[in-house]
């Protein structure tokens, strides 16, 4: 845009930082046309497929391959023994074996993998592989697992971690005390692009994998080590990604494909269905909570205890880091002078669990929100007052001893929630109400008979980027040139767009930084430094600062070079809409001219500012870089003789710092939010004697359009000024008071205690 | 496998007497979900889509003949004042994309106790009509489901149609638990129907079978005030609730308990009995 002012012609970037231009895959995805990683193809591509145990914990005595090797059309089938480096694997401990050797330890672990000229042919052999078992007693519950009253599922016993928070004094007392048990059931990430990627042959050894995935460098790093190349040898380049909520952080086929490619000679596809994707990525941990609050009468707490139980599940993955979440952010966003708090992660023979959107801070939410309101009942004052009375802000001190240093406007969440206006109460008037907007839908349940409307209220805290001392950082490149007479800039990163709209940020940033509308974002791949993990709802942050800092060098070059030749001062010059201008004299130059066939190109890694591991004694540490904070109000409206539920609204206000894109700022709240009313009212991995009962979307229930309602929302922008553009972390917080703020709002209405989640229609009756 | 698609219903009926393995396929919403996840790996697959008479309905007499191969969609749009209660059920059946593809004829012949249209076709005393190179013959509803997916379908015959009485003055019912609010498998289910002096009432997702509940009809057609324009008094709707709840034989599965099952079959018997009830005095007064 260009518009002219006083005869002086004024410049202005589009598109930039806090606008929301159009996402560059959004046409193609909208239309069906953008292409997944289960979308790829090769010549003389072979199809691969796993043998998974049907046992959550059996030795294994032997495996025959032979009449599988024997079908035709089959190239080959591997077992632990064609494992070239080391059979084992993982995001924390290296514990998980790319293919079984002596002991399965969950129902679906991958033990052969066949790769064959038809995905059929591929399906067939794998059942012809037989293996023998020796049934083993699956471990199943996480609190016995802790004590070591069963058998231990690793050589080291069955903790993963044990973190412990002490705060001030350790055996407070006070007027008022509350108690509560909590358990949340095993979330699904359910993305809707199954696990899948093309491991393609160099022919010298090494191999090319175009795969989905959350983080390129450390899958990498694991693959590397399975195949025993070295890291030149595995190049990975991010195909397109169908959704991952922390599903995908974990390897899945990475390594299988990669084997048979090598092993072949030949390009090897695999992807998996819906039901072996629910065996083939970790899943959120199941949690059972045990608080007590102390407070005073006027409801100020005095202290709080847990004790948190995290299932682990099989392996590791990366259940120390969400334990660490769960104990560090466990009293919630409030200001408790003393705590204690213990939490376990542990392993079972359930399925492995590990990153999930809110990475322990959801679980620990469920918990604490819950007893906010029981204290808020004991204590006689409402669920917004006794949570403004222990709000947190700017300056408090956290269990860990840290303090918070930037803003944390839990008060203003709630106050601006509740100026919020209610929506209008229940239909009762039989025969005109739309069946969609009471509880059961067009399933046509009740006319208005039985339901009750409920509020509830919730906050939530998250830290945001990665945490305790953990060397966090992300590489960007940002070129600057004139290509067809244009100003164009392409970025480059390691970072994966998993739908959350990074690609469009990384755009905007740069036309802000260098006032250039044509950016152009490369592929991700390991050709680059780490951007590190997309999640931790970290990559604005992190990947956005790395490109921000490269674009800043890019600039400071561009205004040297141009400053000579326009024979100025660099200092005074700046970019606007494709111009080079100075505030005295407006518009100098186009920046195509003065670029003429010169380039810049900047590399940057970048880093937040360190954070501190926690002591191992005390959990005492300044171990996060950020706080992100949302806050949810629900409306519900609950048929009490059929324990159905219908959310009616669920409105939010979060502060996020900066909204770089308040579009895509939104969507994240929505989404979150929804993800966080399938965990309060229906989603649900359920699992008996370590086993799978619903593998499916027919069974793994996730909210439709008429179970999700439409949301108010308020977006707050008060900046971090430690963060680039001040931005805070968007994506985990709204998943985690939304949960929390629904059960809050159907206890209302029902006056049942509910102290599990996903609340079921048996637990209302 | 093999992809059979036949022209018409007589080439149809002669490949299924040759071929008695061959799966019959419509929209393929559950014929497609079994072999995707290889739970089925039939020698050929018979494609009905073909065969235009199937995707056809007529109204004559007092009823009306569907063709088993009508979507839900068209049912919907096409039906939905003439057969009230097997529209409602259609309007649950899956997404949009489902009720595009689903049919009827599928419903049954998948025969699942959970299959959405069986309480609506037993209720309304539904013909199922059968056909085979051997004939043609009707089966009534209540006589077609013989177990958990299972029904009297011999190997080589079709399902071509199903005939139900045009609703006119009768009042329809179908009510239908899932734990979502759309798109969902049935908890259980229940459909009603109150026609000059008779009621049908049957469950679903509540037993082996779809099934009709022949107690809980006797005491309607007994108790009801047919002639009397006056609410239902509560104990009617109590001990309606209590015959329904008592023909239930529901198990504990991943979608629900069977207490909440039986409970939950009692709280729809209340409630559609009393829409129900408010219909029918409703038409009969219009047509009075």
């Amino acid at each position: 845009m260009t518009s002219t002012t006083g005869g002086r012609t004024a410049a202005t970037t589009v598109n930039g930082v806090g606008t929301s231009p159009a996402r560059p895959d959004g046409t193609r995805k909208v239309r069906g046309e953008f292409a997944y990683s289960s979308d790829l193809w090769h010549e003389d591509m072979l199809w691969g497929a796993t043998l998974r145990s049907p046992y959550p914990h059996a030795r294994v005595t032997g495996v025959d391959i032979a009449a599988a090797v024997a079908v035709p059309g089959v190239y080959a089938v591997l077992t632990h023994d064609d494992v070239p480096g080391l059979n084992r694997y993982g995001l924390e401990h290296p514990d998980q074996p790319v293919l079984a050797d002596d002991v399965v330890r969950y129902r679906g672990e991958p033990v052969a993998v066949v790769a064959a000229d038809h995905p059929e042919t591929a399906q067939r052999a794998v059942k012809l592989i037989d293996v023998t078992y020796d049934v083993l007693d699956p471990v199943t519950d996480a609190e016995e697992a802790v004590r070591g009253d069963v058998a231990a599922v690793h050589p080291g016993g069955n903790v993963v971690r044990h973190a412990a928070i002490r705060r001030g004094e350790q055996a407070s007392q006070a007027d008022v005390v509350v108690t509560g048990r909590y358990e949340v059931g095993m979330q699904d990430q359910a993305f809707l692009g199954p696990e899948s990627g093309l491991a393609v042959p160099d022919g010298s050894g090494g191999v090319d994998l175009y795969v989905a995935t959350q983080w390129l460098h450390v899958d990498q790093q694991q693959i590397v080590a399975a195949l025993g190349v070295s890291p030149e040898q595995v190049r990975l380049t991010l195909a397109g990604v169908g959704g991952a909520f922390g599903g995908r952080e974990d390897l899945s086929m990475q390594i299988h494909a990669s084997l048979l490619a090598l092993y072949t000679g030949n390009p090897v596809k695999m992807v998996y269905n819906r039901e072996e994707s629910f065996y083939g990525h970790v899943h959120r941990h199941p949690a059972t909570m045990y608080y007590e609050h102390g407070a005073t009468r006027d409801g100020r707490l005095v202290y709080v205890t847990a004790r948190i139980y995290l299932d682990g599940g099989a392996y590791a993955s990366s259940t120390g880091a969400v334990v660490g979440n769960a104990a560090t952010l466990g009293v919630g966003p409030y200001d408790v002078p003393n705590v204690r708090i213990d939490c376990w992660g542990t392993y079972t023979n359930n399925p492995p669990c590990g990153a999930m959107r809110g990475f322990g801070a959801v679980q620990a939410a469920f918990g604490y929100e819950s007893q906010m309101d029981k204290l808020a009942a004991a204590c006689g004052l409402s669920p917004t007052e006794v949570r403004r009375r222990n709000a947190m802000c700017e300056g408090t001190v956290m269990p860990t001893g840290q303090t918070v240093d930037s803003a944390a406007p839990v008060a203003e969440l709630l106050d601006r929630l509740d100026a919020m206006p209610l929506p209008s109460g229940p239909s009762r008037d039989a025969g005109v109400a739309d069946l969609r907007s009471l509880p059961g839908g067009v399933s046509n349940t009740t006319h208005g008979e039985g339901v009750v409307r409920g509020v509830g209220y919730a906050v939530g805290i998250k830290n945001i980027c990665f945490s305790e001392g953990f060397d966090d950082y992300s590489t960007a490149r940002v070129r600057l040139a004139a290509v067809g007479g244009e100003p164009a800039v392409t970025v480059q990163t390691a970072a994966a767009e998993v739908g959350q709209g990074l690609v469009t940020i990384l755009q905007q940033i740069v036309r802000t930084e260098l006032g250039v509308d044509q950016v152009t974002i490369l592929p991700a791949g390991t050709s680059i430094g780490s951007a590190g993990s997309t999640s931790a709802s970290r990559q604005s942050y992190m990947t956005g600062g790395a490109v921000r800092a490269a674009a800043l060098k890019v600039r400071g070059a561009l205004l040297s070079h141009a400053a000579t030749t326009l024979s100025r001062t660099a200092a005074e010059l700046h970019l606007d809409g494709g111009k080079l201008a100075s505030a005295a004299d407006g518009v100098l130059a186009d920046l195509v001219d003065v670029l003429g066939e010169a380039e810049f190109d900047e590399t940057v890694e970048w880093r937040h500012r360190p954070t501190e591991a926690l002591d191992p004694e005390t959990g005492q540490g300044n171990a996060h870089v950020q706080y992100g904070f949302a806050a949810h109000r629900a409306v519900v409206d609950v048929d009490v003789e059929l324990g159905l539920v219908k959310v009616v609204s669920l409105d939010c206000v979060q502060d996020v710092g900066k909204a770089l894109n308040p579009q895509a700022v939104v969507g994240q709240i929505q989404g979150g939010s929804a993800q966080g009313l399938g965990l309060a009212l229906m989603e649900e991995i359920r699992t008996d004697g370590g086993v799978i009962r619903n593998p499916s979307f027919t069974d793994y229930l996730i909210p439709t359009v008429l179970d999700m309602p439409p949301m108010n929302i308020e977006v707050l922008e008060l900046a971090d000024p430690h963060a680039p553009y001040g931005l805070r972390g968007v994506g985990e917080p709204p998943t985690i008071s939304s949960t929390p703020a629904i059960v809050a709002a159907i206890r209302a209405a029902t006056g049942k205690e509910l102290l599990r989640v996903p609340v079921r229609p048996d637990h209302l009756i | 496998m093999e992809f059979v698609r036949p022209d018409s219903l007589q080439e149809a009926l002669a490949t299924k007497a040759e071929r008695p393995g061959a799966v019959p396929i419509a929209g393929g919403t559950d014929v497609m979900v079994e072999l995707n996840y290889d739970h089925r790996r039939p020698e050929a697959l018979l494609d009905l889509t073909r065969i235009a008479e199937l995707a056809t309905w007529s109204a004559s007499g007092g009823y009306v003949r569907l063709g088993a191969g009508v979507p839900y969609t068209r049912l919907i749009d096409e039906l939905g004042d003439t057969l009230p209660g097997l529209a409602m059920a259609s309007r649950t059946v899956g997404s949009p994309q489902i009720r595009n593809r689903g049919t009827v004829g599928g419903n049954l012949g998948a025969a699942s106790p959970a299959g959405d249209t069986h309480p609506v076709l037993l209720a309304v005393g539904a013909e199922i009509e059968l056909a085979s190179a051997r004939g043609v013959r009707r089966i009534p509803a209540t006589d077609f489901y013989t177990g958990v997916k299972r029904s009297v379908l011999e190997p080589d015959e079709l399902i071509t149609a199903v005939l139900l009485p045009v609703a006119g003055t009768a009042a329809e019912q179908f009510s239908k638990i899932g734990t979502r609010n759309a798109m969902v498998i049935a908890v259980c289910s229940l459909g009603l129907v109150l026609r000059d002096g008779r009621a049908g009432v049957a469950i679903g997702s509540a037993a082996p079978t779809p099934r009709r509940v022949s107690g809980a009809e006797e005491f309607l057609a007994a108790e009801l005030p047919w002639d009397d324009d006056a609410p239902l008094p509560d104990s009617l709707k109590r001990r309606f609730a209590e015959l329904v709840a008592a023909a239930t034989e529901p198990i504990d599965d991943v979608r629900g308990t069977a207490d909440y099952r039986t409970h939950a079959l009692g709280v729809l018997a209340r409630r559609t009995l009393t829409w129900a009830w408010d219909d029918y005095r409703g038409s009969v007064r219009a047509c009075a």
